[in-house]
């Protein structure tokens, strides 16, 4: 390993690297450093007055709390999934396992109509709930709704793998300790799942705060109500307030490089913990 | 022995069945109605005035555009960004450096960016009052709302999709294998096409099968660059909005599917593709292990 460190044989190191930086530069650095810029072209009582009039706090807390309320959710079904999917043998498992990845590959404009068609007052799911008076789409739930088909595969595919890597013989151990089965999942497996478990919600959480197509069809994006923040960008620039929107979008930008570091965070935690790299 | 069966013959770690029903019937239940119920019903409202109106619907003249855009836009960024993929992971794989966190790290950054954000930073570049407005205005050359600034945000925002995979598989398979081919005589070009390309072709594929999925299906960042110019600069998810905006639902739906079609054809392909990678590593011992 060393000796590999020190007198390294491969050609094209330059070549590689010289390409990843500038193409890395290009694509993404560069123009993801107009944001800041633009940002600074305001004053700071002007980026205040942008980043805090009602309509976008109410915007920041329907996209924060459901996104929270969706992590929360799909925490708690993403891992009786992947348990499910890990420890007991049923008829369809594979094409399950297979599916949970469909929100990663259906495109999001797609989840959104068929969202807004189920939920709405004659959809499949809709007809059921309004008799109960409950309304989904068009309303706040429709955003969590929204948020909790995108997250799911998120927590199930970071529990997973680590469930599937848990030795048998640890809740064996328990059991003949005297422990029942409930005190060996508690004492035993959750605490080895529970850094999977955050950098789940975490992932989801991400995701969920900038996500954009499959909410707006079902939001109804009522002003001051189901308006998320992705959408408040996109409703400045269509006035042409460049910097306003700009100023949204840096705010957003700093709590989704802040979660970054927590998932690194979570990430090196978990590694830590499984003696797994990544 | 499959891990459940294992688990499911000891008695320590078998959970009684009633546990088991419960477990079953809440998370398919969930997954059912959360994930199932939404797929299903995108063909059933697209075919729900027959396949005749079905046919029609995708026949459009303004869907073959959308569709050509799509097929552009995807050709465009996945070659692009499959050599980026290949060059960073080499780069990152094979040599020792400073800063190398940091580089996985920005190289991730476009995943944790909102789509709306990607399309708003080549807006703020390249539209009218961006840095580049004045200039490309003077020369008449459009980027935002135009195919151009489409191609530009599908590449941002499918970016990290095959470097992400390559760089861990690289790191993993280690430099023996090339070393000895190139102590044995080799060129640069001898040891990749022969020794790093056979073996890391089944990643690569994978990388390339999400990073075309996404690129054909991204909506939020080119809603923000396209503009929405009927036949010119909308792809298949624009279009979809477009007509379902235009209470033209079966239309909207029609297309929809081809889109949801596409997406199972992806999963498809990714499980045999995670399938081929796990029996692959797995053939030799595995030499996982703490290092």
């Amino acid at each position: 390993m060393l000796a590999a460190k020190k007198n390294n044989i491969f050609p094209g190191f330059g070549l590689s690297l010289g390409y990843t930086i500038v193409y890395l530069s290009l694509i993404v650095l560069i123009p993801l450093s107009a944001v800041i810029l633009k940002t600074t072209s305001l004053t700071f009582p002007e980026f205040l007055d942008a980043v805090s009039t009602p309509r976008v706090v109410a915007s920041y807390r329907l996209s924060f709390g459901m996104a929270l309320l969706a992590g929360l959710i799909n925490v708690f079904f993403g891992l009786l999934l992947a348990w499910a999917l890990v420890r007991y043998t049923f008829f369809g498992k594979n094409i399950v396992d297979a599916l949970v990845d469909l929100p990663f590959a259906l495109p999001t404009a797609v989840t959104g109509i068929a969202l807004a068609a189920l939920y709405s007052k004659n959809g499949w799911i809709g007809k059921y709930l309004e008799p109960l008076g409950i309304a989904i789409a068009f309303t706040p739930w429709g955003v969590l709704v929204a948020l909790i088909f995108i997250g799911l595969p998120f927590v199930v595919r970071t529990v997973q793998p680590i469930l599937e890597e848990i030795e048998l013989e640890l809740e064996e151990a328990a059991g003949s300790l005297g422990a029942n089965r409930l005190q060996a999942f508690r004492k035993v497996v959750l605490p080895i799942l529970l850094p999977a478990l955050l950098t789940g919600f975490a992932l989801a959480f991400a995701r969920a705060v900038g996500e954009y197509g499959s909410v707006i069809f079902i939001a109804g994006n009522i002003p001051m109500v189901s308006e998320i923040t992705p959408l408040m960008i996109i409703t400045k620039l269509e006035q042409y307030d460049y910097a306003g929107a700009t100023a949204i979008a840096s705010v957003m930008l700093f709590i989704s490089m802040l979660l970054l570091l927590a998932i690194n965070g979570l990430q090196a935690w978990t590694a830590k913990r499984t003696g797994r790299t990544r | 022995m499959s891990v459940a069966t294992r688990f499911e013959r000891s008695s320590a770690t078998r959970d009684p069945a009633i546990i088991k029903a419960l477990v079953l019937f809440l998370s398919l239940g969930f997954f059912g109605i959360f994930l199932l119920l939404p797929l299903l019903s995108v063909f059933t409202e697209a075919l729900h005035k027959g396949f005749g109106f079905y046919l029609n619907a995708i026949a459009e003249p303004d869907t073959w555009s959308a569709i050509k855009l799509t097929l552009l836009a995807a050709g465009i960024s996945v070659p692009l960004n499959l050599i980026f993929g290949v060059a960073a992971s080499w780069a990152i794989a094979k040599f020792d450096f400073k800063g190398k966190h940091l580089l996985i790290t920005l190289i991730d950054l476009p995943f944790s960016v909102s789509p709306v954000i990607a399309g708003l930073i080549f807006v703020l570049v390249f539209g009218a009052q961006g840095w580049f407005g004045g200039w490309l205005s003077d020369h008449d050359i459009r980027i935002i709302f135009a195919v151009p600034g489409i191609v530009l945000a599908t590449i941002f925002v499918t970016f990290p999709f095959v470097a992400r995979e390559l760089i861990p598989l690289m790191e993993a398979q280690g430099r023996e294998e090339e070393e000895a081919a190139t102590v044995l005589g080799a060129s640069g070009w001898q040891t990749f096409w022969k020794v790093t390309l056979p073996n890391i072709k089944w990643g690569l594929l994978y990388g390339v099968i999400l990073c075309n999925a996404r690129a054909m299906g991204e909506f939020g960042a080119v809603s923000v660059v396209s503009g929405h110019i009927r036949g010119y600069t909308n792809t298949i998810p624009l279009q979809v909005e477009i007509l379902y905006n235009e209470y033209n639902y079966v239309a909207a739906f029609a297309v929809a599917s081809l889109l949801a079609l596409l997406a199972l054809l992806t999963l498809v392909a990714k499980t045999y593709v995670e399938w081929r990678l796990k029996s692959e590593t797995n053939a030799p011992p595995a030499i996982e292990g703490p290092l």
